[in-house]
């Protein structure tokens, strides 16, 4: 197991499956949010859906989209259950508070190499820690 | 987080449901970003159209009218999705336009101002040198604090709700003096010599520092750029680079010298500008096809004398019939373009001036499945990135250049 730590993250204590993308992410920019799949064909994860993922990305990006975006997409369990990032935006937590998705970053050592797509990942952001098992 | 008296009745429930509930979200997100205290805002701009907010956003909003809400600040609205007079014409879904009804219904009971323009700063008064704001488009925020010396982060969708609700912001970010200070230099020896040009510099830049948290400080630059070309630069640096704040040394308020951007700190690193660099940003977008579908300008909406250039570059040619052509603006400077006689101009040379709409909130799915849209000119780099997750080939050009392909229908491979 691997253990990464930080400073509290927002949300409560949720596990899933890691979904990692070497670009930084925005609701706006990369997906359909109609199917919760990326939709940007430049993109490394293009096609791939982050529903019920742990989603880990170097940064957050874009704008407002994304602070309704996590809100909308949890409506329908399309959204990720969790988000670590390298570096988060304001609007990337602003939409995780609002619809209640688990939220880090700037966790050590980094998810980015520390975490690969399909490892396990427990995400307690109060407790600020996020253990990996593979 | 340290509360006054005020805010611990606001969160205590004293004022009502609405902004308690507004007041736990902007303290979860300020505790996130290590916020020490909440500071008051003088406006609020709301971000939320129909299309981003889904079902669910509208439900947060129709919650907060059945509770009772009204804000507290002065309030405006950002980017629609509809035209009420066109939108029909152009086949948007009757379901979205009722939506943005419904949802200007709510807004009005609230006490905003349905302003509908994602240039606030050009339609009314800009705000003042070291005012705290909440406003939640990216392209307002960065001009807001880099041109007008005015503070606010990226206050979303909900947050800009919450923030109009209670009046205050988490006083982190761009609120305090040591995130605004420069962290990188960008040396430009490439002169930008229009509008779409300065939105280039902001691509190349915007490309290369893609976090919140890091503050370009531009040096070199020849020519005093206008309302417009910071404008530019600012909606591609937010777009591009997530960037919330830069400096020009000797034209923006905060950066009289090199010293002052940098508050005394060295630059992390230098980006150098070289000639030919502007060029090379636009041929990185690379026609899949000559016929060009779609041409679009406005992207932060355009001003009254972007709207009076299109209409010279227009003035006796027609718009290929094989291509789309429109123009995106506040009703404000609608207004001014229809009095000066722009408006008929542009429509007899076959354009549509859109108002209150930005393309990419402009049901741009629906609007590609009906009209066969997939080739899109246009001199808004901040419209090119964007319109990419929604089945576009963006094409980005120097606005004259838009205009040829708007007339003969083809770009140039």
């Amino acid at each position: 197991m691997i253990v990464l730590t930080g400073h509290p993250g927002v949300g409560d204590l949720v596990e899933g499956e890691a979904l990692v993308s070497a670009e930084g992410f925005s609701a706006r920019y990369d997906l359909d949010r109609a199917t919760g799949t990326i939709s940007r064909e430049s993109h490394p994860l293009y096609g791939r859906s982050i529903a019920g993922r742990v989603l880990v990305c170097p940064l957050a990006k874009g704008g407002f989209a994304t602070s309704w975006a996590l809100l909308d997409l949890k409506s329908r369990g399309l959204a990720p259950v969790a988000m670590l990032f390298g570096w988060a935006n304001p609007v990337m937590v602003q939409g995780a508070v609002l619809a209640g998705v688990a939220l880090m970053d700037q966790l050590s050592p980094d998810p980015m190499s520390a975490i690969r797509t399909g490892d396990r990942v427990r995400v307690d952001p109060q407790a600020a820690r996020v253990e990996v098992w593979r | 987080m340290r509360l006054t008296a005020e805010e611990e009745a606001i969160r205590a429930g004293r004022q009502g449901e609405p902004p308690r509930r507004a007041l736990e979200m902007q303290l979860a997100v300020g505790k996130f970003f290590g916020a020490e205290r909440m500071v008051p805002v003088t406006s609020a701009h709301l971000t939320g159209d129909p299309e981003s907010m889904g079902e669910a956003g509208l439900a947060f909003v129709e919650d907060l009218v059945r509770q009772g809400a009204r804000f507290v600040v002065p309030t405006t609205t950002n980017s629609c999705n509809v035209d009420f007079d066109l939108y029909r014409a152009f086949g948007q879904p009757e379901e979205v336009a009722q939506q943005e009804r419904r949802l200007r219904e709510l807004i009005t009971a609230m006490g905003g101002v349905l302003l509908t323009s994602c240039a606030n700063y050009q339609a009314l008064d800009p705000p003042g040198f070291g005012e705290h704001l909440a406003w939640g488009d990216t392209g307002t925020v960065i001009y807001a604090n880099a041109v007008c010396g005015a503070r606010s982060n990226f206050e979303g969708g909900p947050a800009s709700y919450a923030a109009a609700l209670t009046g205050l912001v988490p006083a982190y970010g761009m609120h305090l003096d040591a995130c605004r200070r420069g962290t990188h230099l960008v040396e430009v020896r490439d002169q930008p010599k229009n509008v779409s040009d300065w939105g280039a510099l902001g691509v190349f830049v915007g490309r290369q520092l893609t976090n919140y948290w890091l503050v370009p400080v531009f040096t070199g630059i020849e020519a005093e750029p206008d309302s417009d070309g910071l404008k530019h630069l600012g909606a591609t640096l937010a777009s591009y680079g997530s960037l919330a704040m830069f400096h020009v040394v000797g034209v923006t308020p905060e950066a009289p010298t090199l010293e002052d951007a940098f508050g005394g700190r060295p630059p992390r690193t230098t980006i150098t500008v070289e000639p030919g660099d502007l060029e090379r940003t636009y041929r990185s977008f690379v026609p899949e096809k000559a016929e060009v579908d779609l041409v679009v300008f406005g992207t932060p909406h355009l001003s009254i004398q972007e709207i009076r250039r299109l209409a010279a570059l227009l003035a006796g040619a027609r718009v290929s019939p094989s291509t789309m052509l429109l123009l995106t603006t506040s009703g404000h400077v609608k207004a001014m373009a229809d009095r000066e006689g722009l408006t008929r101009a542009i429509e007899a040379a076959g354009g549509r001036i859109v108002v209150g709409v930005c393309y990419y909130i402009m049901t741009p799915r629906e609007m590609a499945r009906r009209h066969g849209l997939r080739t899109i000119v246009t001199d808004s780099a901040k419209l090119a990135n964007i319109i990419t997750a929604y089945g576009y080939n963006p094409i980005f050009r120097p606005t004259a250049q838009c205009v040829d392909a708007a007339v003969t229908g083809r770009i140039p491979r």
